[in-house]
């Protein structure tokens, strides 16, 4: 039999160390964002576990992989050789477009813009916070991921990296409540701010006037501002829009055009984002009459 | 007679361990609202087994785990682990000897008392739009204490941790 009251005694103050410590912790966190090494061994702590997690997963895919009939390979890859020769015959024109794109931006005296890098990282699936939207993905500080890389997949932006560890990183999604992004309406360069809700497939478009030009179809895409997202990638579609006439403001919801839920290959975008821009101009429609070939220093 | 400090801790090591891979393991979004707090049921039962091995240093470390693996504030389940943990070495003598559906009952209030907290915190950051159905772990952990409480026990029995 041991002792009753073996650390009986200390408890109260035991509880208060520690609750100060976890005071300092998360104000530190919250405040200061001093604790990103702290967090980063920690998330190293973790990996095994989550990894553990993923297993079966991965296991399910390898099998699917590996059971699959050699017809249905067959089928697979010459759908998938079609689209890879559509998709380089398209690139081929879009190089061409490019070039034409860059020296008209010359012309015009704006900035250039650089494709980034992508790099593919692979999702872990693991249930995070279920107050927020958040994912863990397999690529951390090794491999070049920093805090605010943008994430994309096949169809659309995703979200941005907010946590960097060695060897995995969290990314916040789109859908976050506290997420934006500014975007721009794609037919008419109206700006925006589309702000997650918390719901996996719903934006919000708040603050725009109820007579601006937006309409239900519309594709929003990054408009590059703030300088953390890379312009013109496709966030989201617009499914309503719904005009009260005793509110200031249209309220318009909008689904993102990523399968925030499905994808579990994504894409990170590394070197387009560049350092902050001081407010891009957008090129008045004059501009071109006012430019010169050749260039006016003025 | 002098008990040995490490005995069969990795039991316990096991069982938390468990209660993580349980909290991380994707579920649909349905499913993901009504699950249970396994790291706090995990702990709250050792706190009343074994008060003067698992106590509120334990706690916090998971609180500080999970907190890393959920990508919330670092500290947030630790604050609320510990003080839950307290509670329990306070009351254990009282809650052991109460039947299981008592029991039941102040698993509820300690798992509320963790999740108001931690929901407080959340809410205090600024990152939380407000729904009835973050309570629902509350109740879900309430309705498996007395299965969590069981296995654990007989595991704790026939593996003889103490």
């Amino acid at each position: 039999m041991k002792p009753l009251f073996a650390r009986g005694s200390y408890t109260t103050l035991r509880l208060l160390v520690f609750a100060l410590l976890a005071l300092a912790l998360m104000t530190l966190d919250h405040r200061q964002h001093r604790l990103d090494s702290a967090r980063a061994a920690l998330s190293l702590l973790i990996y095994p576990v989550q990894y553990l997690v993923d297993l079966p997963f991965r296991a399910g895919a390898w099998m699917a992989d590996s059971l699959s009939s050699r017809t249905s390979l067959l089928r697979e890859n010459s759908a998938l050789r079609n689209q890879a020769l559509l998709q380089s015959a398209g690139l081929q024109k879009l190089s061409a477009l490019e070039n034409e794109n860059t020296s008209l931006r010359e012309l015009l005296q704006t900035s250039l813009r650089v494709r980034g890098e992508v790099r593919a990282a692979e999702l872990l699936a693991v249930d995070l916070d279920p107050f927020r939207r958040q994912i863990v993905i397999n690529k951390g500080s090794l491999h070049g991921v920093t805090p605010g890389l943008p994430l994309l997949d096949a169809n659309g932006l995703m979200g941005q990296v907010i946590h960097v560890g060695p060897v995995s990183s969290i990314a916040l999604l789109i859908t976050d409540p506290s997420h934006a992004v500014p975007v721009q309406v794609s037919r008419t360069g109206l700006r925006a701010l589309a702000l997650g809700t918390g719901a996996s497939d719903r934006l919000d478009l708040p603050y725009i006037p109820t007579d601006a030009d937006i309409q239900v179809g519309d594709i929003l895409i990054t408009s590059g501002l703030g300088g953390r997202f890379p312009p013109d990638y496709p966030v989201a579609k617009v499914v309503s829009v719904h005009h009260d006439p005793g509110q200031p403001f249209a309220s318009i919801r909008a689904v993102p055009t990523a399968h925030l839920e499905h994808s579990r290959e994504v894409l990170l975008v590394l070197g387009e984002t560049g350092p902050p821009v001081p407010l891009p101009e957008p090129a008045p429609p004059a501009a071109p009459q006012k430019a010169r070939p050749g260039g006016d220093k003025r | 007679m002098i008990p040995t400090r490490a005995h069969r801790g990795w039991v316990i090591a096991l069982t938390l361990l468990a209660a993580l891979v349980l909290t991380l393991f994707p579920l649909p979004a349905w499913a993901s609202l009504l699950r249970p707090e396994w790291v706090m049921l995990v702990l709250i039962y050792w706190c009343l087994a074994l008060p003067d091995r698992i106590g509120i240093g334990t706690a916090w470390g998971m609180g500080l785990l999970l907190d890393a693996a959920r990508g919330t504030l670092l500290g947030q389940h630790a604050l609320a682990f510990a003080l839950v943990a307290y509670i329990t070495l306070k009351l254990y003598a009282r809650i052991r000897r109460s039947p299981l559906w008592q029991q039941a009952l102040i698993v509820l209030a300690l798992v509320f008392i963790e999740q108001m907290l931690v929901l407080w915190i959340t809410g205090m950051i600024g990152q939380l739009p407000w729904r009835w159905s973050y309570l629902l772990p509350t109740f879900t952990s309430m309705l498996l204490w007395p299965g969590v409480f069981l296995v654990l026990r007989h595991m704790r029995r026939t593996l003889r941790v103490t």
